[in-house]
């Protein structure tokens, strides 16, 4: 039980943030004519929020399934680097293995990449739970979207931001709490760099290449202070 | 009958992309991998932030100010009040005033 508030606590920031971007899946999907139960099916099979987003448009437009499969590979491939920084934590499970593999997005990602667990709590069922509740969150909010969007009584511009805010207090925590801010460096100017070169369109890949090429010529400064 | 093929593509691809490694690394973690691991969490939340803010347009009205004012009062209500609750509540709330009332 107690693990379970636990877990609550730690999904909460969360909650805003998916709750109003599924939301604005709902609306997109109800716009483009696909009522509750695609909106529902979407979110609850696929849980991938941006990809969610593309999606509207490719079943909107008629897509085939190759661009489909290559449109989700680009939007997604950041989730192969998500899961190898994620094999050591997730390596002995057991039984909720698939299921955290399986709902591994930006924002759980963000809540668990730490690797702590609050004291007295289990910690797979701990990562469990944050993974469950937050999906929850994405699943109502988009069939809120979905069911009321068209009457929401007052403007919700700039609500997007709470996604924003999500990844920068995140950011923010993790420098307060760590001495080492080589790598939050390597991440923020390798993106940079990648977005001036590539555009806003197509800097994503690059800049996770040169993320993981920094960080792999960085080791012997580690391997050198051990 | 097309849009629920299409969505089962999308549901498969994803969760290959993030299964891939564990099953390619399921015996033992190469040391290599266990730094990436270390490594990549900070990095890669760098690197969302800079995705977040991507369609910000510098050059011309609002110059990303709300960006820019609500991104500094999420850093500083994190410094204060170590909660992200709060911090991300705050921020939000700004950044809705700033581009509903203000720019």
């Amino acid at each position: 039980m107690r693990t379970v508030s636990q877990a609550f606590y730690k999904s909460v920031p969360v909650l805003a943030g998916y709750v109003v971007l599924g939301t604005g899946f709902g609306i997109l999907m109800q716009n483009a004519g696909y009522g509750v139960l695609w909106t529902a099916a979407m979110s609850i099979f696929i849980f991938a929020g941006s990809m969610q987003y593309v999606g509207v448009g490719l079943l909107a437009g008629g897509a085939s399934v190759i661009t489909t499969v290559i449109t989700t590979i680009m939007v997604n491939a950041r989730h192969l680097f998500y899961s190898i920084s994620m094999v050591d934590q997730y390596k002995n499970t057991g039984k909720y293995k698939p299921y955290l593999i399986f709902a591994l997005t930006d924002e759980t990602y963000s809540l668990l990449c730490g690797g702590d667990v609050p004291e007295g709590a289990d910690p797979d069922l701990y990562r469990f739970l944050v993974s469950l509740f937050n999906q929850c969150y994405w699943v109502t909010g988009s069939i809120l979207g979905s069911l009321l969007g068209a009457v929401l009584p007052f403007s919700t511009t700039g609500i997007e931001f709470s996604m924003t805010a999500l990844f920068i207090a995140a950011f923010t925590e993790q420098w307060l709490t760590t001495k080492d801010h080589i790598p939050a460096l390597t991440g923020l100017l390798s993106t940079l760099v990648c977005l001036v070169l590539f555009g806003r369109e197509n800097f994503l890949i690059p800049a996770m290449l040169l993320i993981t090429l920094v960080l792999t010529l960085l080791r012997s400064r580690e391997e050198g202070a051990v | 009958m097309k849009s629920v093929i299409l969505i089962a593509a999308m549901s498969v691809t994803t969760i290959l992309l993030r299964g891939l490694p564990f099953i390619v690394f399921r015996s033992k973690t190469p040391k290599y991998i266990a730094y990436l691991g270390r490594m990549l969490p900070p990095a890669i939340i760098g690197m969302l932030v800079i995705y977040c803010l991507k369609d910000v347009t510098l050059t011309a009205r609002p110059f990303g100010l709300p960006e820019l004012i609500a991104g500094a009062c999420v850093v500083l209500v994190q410094i204060w009040k170590r909660s992200s609750l709060v911090s991300i509540l705050s921020g939000t709330v700004i950044y809705m005033v700033l581009v509903q009332a203000v720019f």
